[in-house]
């Protein structure tokens, strides 16, 4: 039963991860129909950011902040860049594109930063809490804490304030949205701040237990993008769920059968899965018109 | 040649045919007409086999169709054009009309990629066909085109030639009129006349009333997914319940 | 626009001599200029690229199917090769074979679940399919040999046993060869034509009575065996080989090699694998730059030359005024 909740804890642990990367994607997929394979890559920059700058002596909660308005600035440019002029390209050309992005991301740590791992000092500590029985690092409720409040203020913003609404109406229909006066241009931008914001939130999280170097974005990214998929792309329900229930399996997989084979179950359930609804579990069904 | 009874189609609760019933005749123009949002596409995707039925039945040429795929329906000589152009922009104009003439070639992957025996002079004269087809419809000039260098009104015609390359005996048009000017449709409507002189038994959506009075010999009027008529254009003209639907639905438009 | 042309003009279809005589010529010339074994492996290494290059393209670029997981089925062949021959000594033309069969029949059965999938969710499909088949390789350490790798015997064909870059060279131009004859062919034939119509508009090659999910299959299968096949003769090339073969960059240099050269194109296939192979031998010697360049190239070229290179510049010397 420990063993069980052990499990459950670190599942949660990377679920929360997932998450946070999966909504990355599903906000930009909402705004724009653009799966962003960058995605990964601004994980990878929060905890690379936030890693240099404590390392600079910047005391962590400046760190993280500065990372986090940092990488948003680079979203902005990617948008600005590159998203915006290939709009209307099609789907195929955008996954080009944004794994292009990705690539250049990368090259640049790989050329500043060097090949090395870094890693950023627990929040609070190194010492295991007991939980019935179960242990869970402090750094653990720090992810599952601001990755809870990250989805309550989420759920605020694209709820309740007019900018947010305006947001996932854009999403339902562009048209429509520009008629009532939301601009979609401005939508767009914010997408991408606001996905490049969480992932450098959730970099920065999870550096501290797992290290981060140049290419740590690149299965982060996939995971995410599995995530989305599985709840169904442009759900942010969906993306949250999506991410839990992987972090889930994985940890399941990984502590009562193989460690070596818990990707492989993951992907082979996400492809049941779509297999049973190929819309993900909570995406809306698509119809051709004609 | 196709006769349809009590066919309805619900999506999510919401009747968009209800317990429709009628018969088109071998040959000759057959149209079907209605207010905008009648169901009269959601018609022709059912007989075309794009949705399945809720309930009710629809058979070709005595043989129950309803619930089989399109690809099946069109090797039993039923073609189709659609209301939203569904032109193959990735090909020539002459490689769109012969993709209606698919299922008189040897389509398997191996034959193509070696190129058997005999599929160079059957492409040859597949092709051939297609560009006198692409004349007959009106678009010679668009013979060597890429479709997505044609204009609008060529690519209608272009959806009629391909659905011709099929050799259909029944031909449904989705509203063919429907963007073109003055000029082009009297030309669609000379090219109708022609399709049904020639054997094909048409049926046609469509929202131009003049088009549809002049060369119908029936037609079928839908409002709300439900038959309200069905007759001759002299019948249909003077009947109340259609002249109320068209009046009730323009002052609800504009 | 070219809207003039008379009957005739359209009956004669494109000649494809001119660019297979370039090409064939090229190949023949081009080991007298190589002047030593480095770069006639780097030759092999881009007849290999763009073979893949053109049998993805038939998917993605023709048929409108994304795949994320090419490199999977190269992986298939290559691994299948390798421990048929090695482990089980098995003919090594008959493990080809196996291989390749074993290859398509896998495609076959996991085309059923995945290919009624569109755009972003078959990208997922095929993407994690190519993960799970590297996964499996990487960790099957006692067929495969891990990370670590896995030798592979030579291969005998017919009593014929290559031996030596220049040997193996004139294997994978033949190659090149016959696969572009092959490509082109069937992109010409009534098959092709209802692959790039089912691209173009699925409901409307239904409703001319294409059996959409039928033809979806059978390329997803051609090219799957196709890969295999080459994923096999590369492994006896290069002796010996390693999970990479069939890991996820793999499957997107792949795709990159498509969709910078050339969306259905198969010249475009040919010289995406040309440009994609080359750069990274230019830039080998600045580490972590390569990276920038690739990424660079990408994202340029599809900002604005989004069909590709080859059929955005073929676009232009044909209509000059467009």
């Amino acid at each position: 039963m420990s063993q069980f909740l052990q499990f459950v804890s670190s599942g949660l642990t990377v679920g929360a991860i997932y998450a946070l990367a999966a909504l990355g994607f599903s906000i930009i997929y909402n705004a724009s129909g653009v799966i962003n394979f960058a995605q990964g890559e601004f994980m990878m920059l929060g905890g690379m950011a936030g890693a240099f700058l404590t390392a600079a002596g910047i005391p962590l909660p400046l760190a993280a902040l500065l990372s986090v308005v940092a990488i948003a600035l680079v979203g902005l440019i990617i948008e600005k860049l590159v998203v915006e002029p290939a709009s209307g390209s099609d789907v195929v050309s955008l996954i080009i594109i944004t794994l292009g992005v990705a690539m250049i991301l990368r090259g640049i740590v790989q050329v500043t930063f060097g090949k090395a791992n870094h890693s950023l000092p627990a929040f609070s500590g190194d010492k295991p809490i007991a939980v019935f029985g179960a242990t869970i690092l402090p750094q653990s409720i720090w992810i599952l804490c601001v990755s809870a409040l990250l989805v309550v203020g989420l759920s605020f913003f694209f709820g309740r304030t007019r900018i947010g609404k305006g947001m996932l109406a854009a999403a339902y229909n562009r048209l429509a949205a520009e008629l009532v006066g939301v601009d979609t241009r401005t939508v767009l931008m914010l997408s991408f701040v606001l996905s490049a914001a969480i992932g450098a939130v959730g970099g920065i999280l999870v550096a501290p237990i797992a290290t981060t170097s140049y290419d740590s974005g690149g299965m982060l990214g996939l995971k995410g993008f599995v995530a989305a998929t599985l709840g169904g792309l442009g759900s942010g329900v969906g993306a949250v769920l999506g991410g839990l229930l992987l972090g889930l399996l994985e940890s399941m997989t990984a502590g009562y059968a193989s460690s070596a084979y818990k990707d492989a179950v993951s992907f082979v359930l996400a492809l049941l899965i779509l297999g049973l609804r190929p819309q993900g579990l909570f995406g809306a069904r698509q119809t051709d018109r004609v | 040649m196709l006769k349809v009874s009590h066919l309805s189609k619900s999506f999510g609760g919401v009747h968009a045919i209800e317990d429709v019933s009628f018969e088109i005749p071998r040959g000759g123009v057959y149209a079907v007409i209605g207010p905008n949002g009648a169901g009269k596409t959601t018609l022709f995707n059912l007989i075309t086999g794009l949705y399945v039925p809720s309930a009710g039945s629809i058979s070709l040429a005595g043989e129950e169709i309803s619930g089989i795929s399109s690809n099946i329906l069109a090797s039993r000589g039923l073609s189709r054009t659609f209301q939203n152009l569904q032109v193959c922009m990735n090909l020539s104009a002459v490689e769109n009309v012969m993709v209606g003439a698919h299922l008189n070639l040897n389509s398997s992957l191996l034959a193509g990629m070696i190129r058997a025996p005999g599929l160079r002079q059957s492409d040859r004269a597949c092709r051939m066909k297609a560009a006198e087809l692409l004349t007959f419809v009106g678009c010679k000039k668009f013979v060597a085109a890429d479709a997505s260098a044609m204009p609008y009104g060529a690519l209608k015609r272009l959806e009629i030639a391909r659905a011709l390359a099929m050799e259909p005996k029944l031909l449904l048009l989705d509203e063919p009129a429907a963007g073109l000017n003055h000029t082009e449709t009297h030309e669609i409507e000379e090219l109708i006349v022609r399709l049904a002189k020639s054997g094909i038994t048409v049926v046609l959506v469509e929202h131009d009333m003049r088009l549809v009075m002049s060369i119908s010999e029936r037609i079928l009027v839908l409002d709300h997914g439900k038959r309200l008529a069905e007759g001759t254009p002299d019948e249909i003209r003077i009947n109340r319940d259609v002249i109320a639907a068209y009046l009730g639905s323009e002052v609800g438009e504009t | 626009m070219s809207t003039s042309g008379s009957l005739p003009d359209v009956l004669a279809p494109r000649s494809r001599a001119p660019g297979l005589l370039a090409v064939t010529v090229v190949l023949m010339v081009l080991p007298v200029f190589l002047p030593n074994a480095f770069y006639l492996d780097v030759a092999i290494r881009i007849a290999i690229n763009a073979v893949l290059a053109i049998t993805l393209n038939l998917l993605i670029g023709y048929t409108g199917q994304i795949s994320l997981g090419h490199a999977g089925f190269v992986g298939l062949g290559a691994y299948g090769s390798a421990i048929l021959t090695s482990r089980w000594d098995i003919h090594p033309g008959l493990a080809l074979v196996v291989s390749a069969i074993a290859a398509g029949v896998l495609a076959w059965v996991i085309a059923g679940l995945i290919l009624r999938f569109k755009g972003h969710y078959l990208a997922m499909a095929t993407l994690g399919l190519g993960i799970i088949i590297s996964i499996v390789i990487t960790n099957e350490t006692v067929w495969t040999g891990g990370p670590d790798g896995m030798s592979v015997g030579d291969f005998v064909m017919f009593g014929w046993q290559p031996s030596g870059e220049r040997q193996w060279y004139w294997i994978f131009a033949a190659l090149l060869v016959v696969t572009i004859v092959l490509a082109q062919n069937l992109v010409d034939s009534p098959a092709g034509r209802a692959l790039q119509a089912l691209h173009g508009s699925e409901v409307a090659a239904r409703a001319m009575g294409i059996d959409t999910a039928s033809f979806k299959t059978r390329v997803f299968v051609l090219s799957a065996s196709y890969a295999a096949i080459i994923g096999s003769l590369s492994a006896h090339y290069l002796g010996f080989i390693t999970p990479g073969i069939a890991a996820f960059p793999h499957s997107v240099e792949l795709v990159t090699m498509v969709v910078v050269g050339g969306m259905a194109s198969v010249w475009g296939a040919v010289f995406g694998a040309v440009l994609l192979s080359l750069l990274p031998q230019v830039l080998a010697s600045f580490e972590g730059w390569e990276t920038i360049a690739f990424g660079v190239i990408l994202v340029v070229t599809m900002i604005f030359l989004p069909r590709g290179i080859v059929p955005s510049l073929a676009g232009l010397f044909r209509r000059p005024e467009g």
